[in-house]
């Protein structure tokens, strides 16, 4: 494969961090600073876009930075599977800053600077995870997104976030140092490199239980990724400010851990060792468990971020799940989720922080009748259900589709069951609020005061119509995204 | 020129004296002569590293006395690495201990002057030095002086600590005496290659063996190796902040430079690996050290203690790792000894800098610190994660090292007990950064946005600028660690 040497993803990483000094310096000035991420994201955006046509055509991009040993560097490799992610982070962090600005000043919070800087570094950090070229480097941007994001979990600074932030740590970094630290070693100590290749790092130095052991280290120690029994953490993150919960906690954090996931089982261990080893089923059976649990567990939370959160835990395992069906077809449809389910998920999360700016309202209990008022968000938020339940037109009907095919490509029909009844469980969950939301009554109705529209400031309105209508294309044109995992994955 | 060797230590030495004698002049020339001394040791230093890199190990002779009778400076690639780090810090903290010197020691500040650079002169000599007796002596210098910088520090507590102290250190400086003579009675010779020489034909000697366990017990007494810990928390936390911040990076460490050195130089390490039991148990005495300084640290409520007991902790790193009996866990305890000096030293500026403005560091007094002192508490956090081991901070690099040595090794309680460390090393400092983090819990919490502004009491400039300096060398020698091991390192170990 042709490789070129380039500067361009050290740029990509390093853009979102030199401009937070310049975020520090305007702190006073709102509108300047808010320019400044805008400025920055675009930059972020064009430098990734414009590596595109190269790795379309099959090639890589490479950079080494500093390399402490044989075999273990810091250094940056854009493949297809990076490519994919590091476009849906950088184009969703634009959107998600237009609806930052609607979201903070609308609610008048305060540390906005604060927010706007931690925010850019956790960016940098995701771009950085996406162009890992090996496992090291990418344990450090992963490590540094879990501190990044620790103040705006805990932004509020009151008791609650205390707790939330206290329990977000200890499952997140815990984890990663506890796990994954010396499984990563023990990698390293028994094949001499971490480098990422599609036939895996091992030849035949590990035993059965030894690889099993290993992966599982890898599984649950990726907690960003949400697997049960680490996954409480992500509904403790819900305190934090609404564009944190929508890029950070559907997007950014959470698919790092997937995407991290996903790197150890195509890139360190190779499809045919795992497939060798029998262990997709292990893996396979550890999401489904995560799969029906969370949507069963959705199902009965009232508080709209929480069962969006809870969904979100569900949804992320079905990424692991087509990857570790370990037919090509799987993956493409576990991998291609990664996109169709931001481009959802974040737009309901968009639509739950439109409705809390708009009505003060938090609980599902209280939003029957609400559609009325606020036609557009929730004609968004349907688009958004429909594409994380997998339905037409939305581009989560193209990952759901090509994951069920993909199972009965590896047959494994049992786990075909998982996926339909999971879809039925998302649509009780998510369908009511919407039928309430059009045909129920609100307490004024049945006051009979007439009902006029009130939708949230432009700001919350325009970044969710966008990402819905994204939703919708990529029902479309799934093609660039398709191609990029063909090519990253080589299927 | 020839002398840097020699310079690197003589000029503190000579500094201390002419600033002793200047203070009859004028008081306030202590303090820019002493900064000189330290300066031309760094700029020494810096020039010898680089002629060992280029040209090989160099040996200065004291007045041209030839070896084994005269006393003979050995200068190869790792003390020239452990004189460059130790005389850089030794004058960073004189930079920003003007101003911190001038709070709490006001009315006896050239006296401090004149007692800390006598203490960088024993440091520096200690670590240069290939004579047994001279080492045993500047050791001494190095004690001594501590002693009485401990007295010097917490009016109240400071003296009944330095009192502990002394008696501990006694006791680990005869220790080390003893196994002196008992070498000097199988060899009679003082000067380490010699020793070295002549001990390969008493391989078996009774004699030979007390000796290195009495030597090495007596260094360990000195690094607070646990057991051996007890007086240094005491003493590093009641000394005044200025001394804190350089003994608490320092004097450990270059005690386990010593340690290595008489492992490697001196009896060799085939010596010392014959019977794997012993080493054996060094290594599982080291765990129960780094879990015991972790728990103890996690145990205080005061920011000093705290730190004190990490550094009980991090020396059960580094005993391990040379222990460990393979070139990954020596090159992990070496790259250690640079990392932890380093982050050590950022961490107790940053905390200077803390005490300079709050009077004490209790952590329930920490609260809202990130919007008082934004730049103090940047530094204390990248301290902080090098402590826990967060790439690519250089903490990350050596725990690397050495948990792949002791993968080679076997030794899987000891990479076990690493990881533990750092769990909860993770879990003391987000507590101390909650703390900071959190403004503080006040009457009318029912109103969730009323926070008021922040004013910012930062502390001054020359040592903020010091420990932002220290605090983002964390990052480079991280980065570079790959280069450190391949120029430095790997080639002393060969």
């Amino acid at each position: 494969m042709e490789t070129i040497i380039s500067i361009k993803p050290l740029m990509a990483v390093l853009v979102s961090l030199l401009v937070i000094p310049a975020l520090i310096s305007s702190s006073d000035k709102p509108n300047v600073r808010e320019s400044w991420i805008f400025v920055a994201g675009t930059i972020n955006l064009l430098l990734i876009l414009s590596m595109l046509p190269v790795i379309l055509a099959g090639k890589q991009i490479a950079l080494t930075l500093f390399e402490f040993a044989p075999g273990a560097a810091i250094a940056f490799r854009v493949d297809g599977l990076g490519m994919l992610f590091a476009i849906v982070a950088a184009s969703l962090y634009i959107v998600t800053s237009i609806y930052s600005i609607g979201y903070m000043r609308g609610l008048n919070e305060h540390g906005q600077t604060r927010f706007v800087s931690f925010f850019a570094l956790a960016i940098s950090a995701t771009i950085g995870a996406a162009f890992s070229a090996n496992l090291l480097t990418l344990y450090l941007f992963y490590e540094i997104l879990s501190l990044a994001t620790y103040p705006l979990v805990a932004h509020h600074q009151d008791e609650k976030s205390r707790i939330s932030g206290r329990r977000y740590l200890t499952f997140i970094l815990g984890t990663s140092i506890a796990l994954v630290l010396p499984a990563m070693i023990y990698c390293y100590h028994v094949t001499g490199t971490l480098e990422f290749s599609t036939a895996g790092i091992f030849a035949d130095q590990l035993s059965k239980p030894a690889a099993t052991v290993l992966l599982l280290m890898f599984v649950f120690g990726f907690a960003k990724a949400g697997i049960m029994p680490f996954h409480t953490w992500l509904p403790a993150a819900m305190v934090a400010p609404t564009p944190v919960s929508a890029l950070l906690h559907a997007v950014a954090v959470v698919k790092v851990g997937v995407f991290s996931i996903v790197r150890v089982m195509t890139g360190i261990f190779g499809v045919d060792l795992l497939a060798d080893f029998n262990l997709g089923v292990v893996v396979m059976s550890i999401a489904s468990v995560t799969i029906l649990t969370a949507s069963c567990i959705a199902l009965s939370q009232d508080e709209l971020k929480r069962r969006l959160a809870y969904s979100t835990i569900s949804q992320l395992s079905y990424i692991i799940f087509g990857v570790a069906l370990l037919s090509p077809q799987g993956q493409l449809g576990g991998v291609i989720h990664i996109a169709m389910h931001a481009f959802g998920k974040i737009t309901l999360f968009f639509c739950a922080g439109a409705i809390f700016v708009a009505t003060g309202k938090k609980y599902i209990s209280q939003m029957s009748g609400l559609g009325k008022k606020m036609p557009f968000t929730f004609a968004a938020f349907f688009v958004g259900a429909l594409g994380v339940i997998g339905l037409p037109p939305t581009g989560g009907f193209y990952s759901k589709w090509n994951l069920i095919l993909g199972t009965l490509e590896a047959e494994q029909t049992i786990f075909m069951l998982v996926l339909l009844v999971s879809s039925f469980l998302n649509a009780f969950y998510f369908l009511p609020i919407v039928y309430k939301g059009f045909f129920g009554k609100s307490e004024e109705e049945n006051e009979g005061t007439p009902v006029k529209i009130q939708e949230a400031n432009l700001c919350l309105v325009i970044p969710l119509i966008i990402t819905a209508i994204i939703s919708i294309v990529l029902f479309f044109y799934p093609t660039v995204f398709v191609n990029l995992i063909k090519v990253g994955l080589g299927i | 020129m020839d002398n840097y060797p020699v310079l690197i230590v003589v000029a503190p030495l000579l500094a201390a004296l002419f600033s002793g004698l200047a203070v009859w002049i004028e008081e306030r020339l202590s303090y820019p002569i002493a900064l000189t001394g330290l300066a031309i040791s760094v700029f020494s230093a810096f020039n010898v590293l680089l002629q060992v890199i280029t040209s090989g190990p160099i040996q200065y002779r004291m007045a041209g006395w030839a070896p084994p009778m005269g006393i003979e400076y050995r200068i190869d690639l790792l003390n020239a690495m452990v004189l460059l780090l130790v005389s850089s810090i030794g004058f960073l903290n004189l930079v920003a201990s003007y101003k911190s010197v001038k709070q709490e020691i006001y009315d006896r500040a050239p006296s401090f002057y004149i007692v800390y650079l006598l203490f960088m002169t024993g440091l520096l000599g200690v670590t240069a030095t290939g004579d047994l007796f001279n080492l045993y002596v500047l050791i001494e210098i190095t004690s001594l002086t501590s002693y009485a910088m401990v007295a010097l520090g917490d009016r109240d507590r400071g003296p009944l600590a330095s009192l502990n102290y002394v008696f501990i250190g006694v006791i680990g400086a005869s220790f080390y005496l003893l196994g002196v003579g008992y070498l000097y009675m199988q060899t009679g010779s003082l000067n380490m290659a010699d020793v070295a020489h002549i001990l390969q034909s008493h391989q078996e000697s009774s004699i030979v063996l007390t000796a290195f366990i009495l030597c090495i017990i007596g260094l360990w007494i000195k690094m607070a190796f646990f057991p051996m810990h007890v007086w240094l928390p005491n003493a590093y936390s009641y000394s005044p902040v200025a001394f804190a911040r350089v003994v608490a990076p320092l004097m450990t460490k270059v005690m386990v430079y010593v340690m290595i050195r008489l492992m490697i130089t001196v009896f060799g390490l085939d010596y010392i690996f014959k019977s794997p039991f012993l080493a054996d148990a060094v290594v599982w005495l080291a765990s129960i050290a780094i879990i015991f300084g972790a728990v103890m640290a996690l145990a205080q409520k005061n920011l000093k203690k705290m730190l004190a007991y990490i550094i009980v902790c991090e020396i059960g790193y580094m005993v391990g790792g040379a222990w460990m009996g393979n070139q990954l866990g020596m090159t992990g305890a070496i790259l250690h000894i640079l990392n932890d000096a380093l982050m050590t030293f950022a961490m107790f500026l940053a905390v200077g800098n803390i005490v300079y403005k709050l009077k004490d560091v209790e952590l329930f007094n920490l609260t809202g610190l990130f919007g008082k002192m934004p730049w103090t508490m940047a530094g204390f956090v990248l301290a902080a994660f090098s402590i826990i081991g967060v790439p690519p901070t250089c903490g990350f690099f050596s725990k690397w090292y050495l948990i792949l040595g002791a993968f080679e090794k076997g030794a899987y309680h000891f990479a076990a007990a690493l990881v533990i460390s750092s769990l909860i090393c993770a879990v003391l400092f987000f507590r101390v950064f909650e703390i900071c983090f959190f403004p503080p819990i006040s009457e009318d919490s029912g109103h969730k946005k009323s926070h008021s502004p922040v004013v910012m009491a930062e502390a001054p400039v020359s040592m903020l600028i010091v420990s932002g300096l220290v605090s983002l060398s964390l990052i480079v020698v991280g980065l570079y660690s790959g280069t450190i091991v391949n120029t430095i390192i790997i080639p002393f170990l060969k």
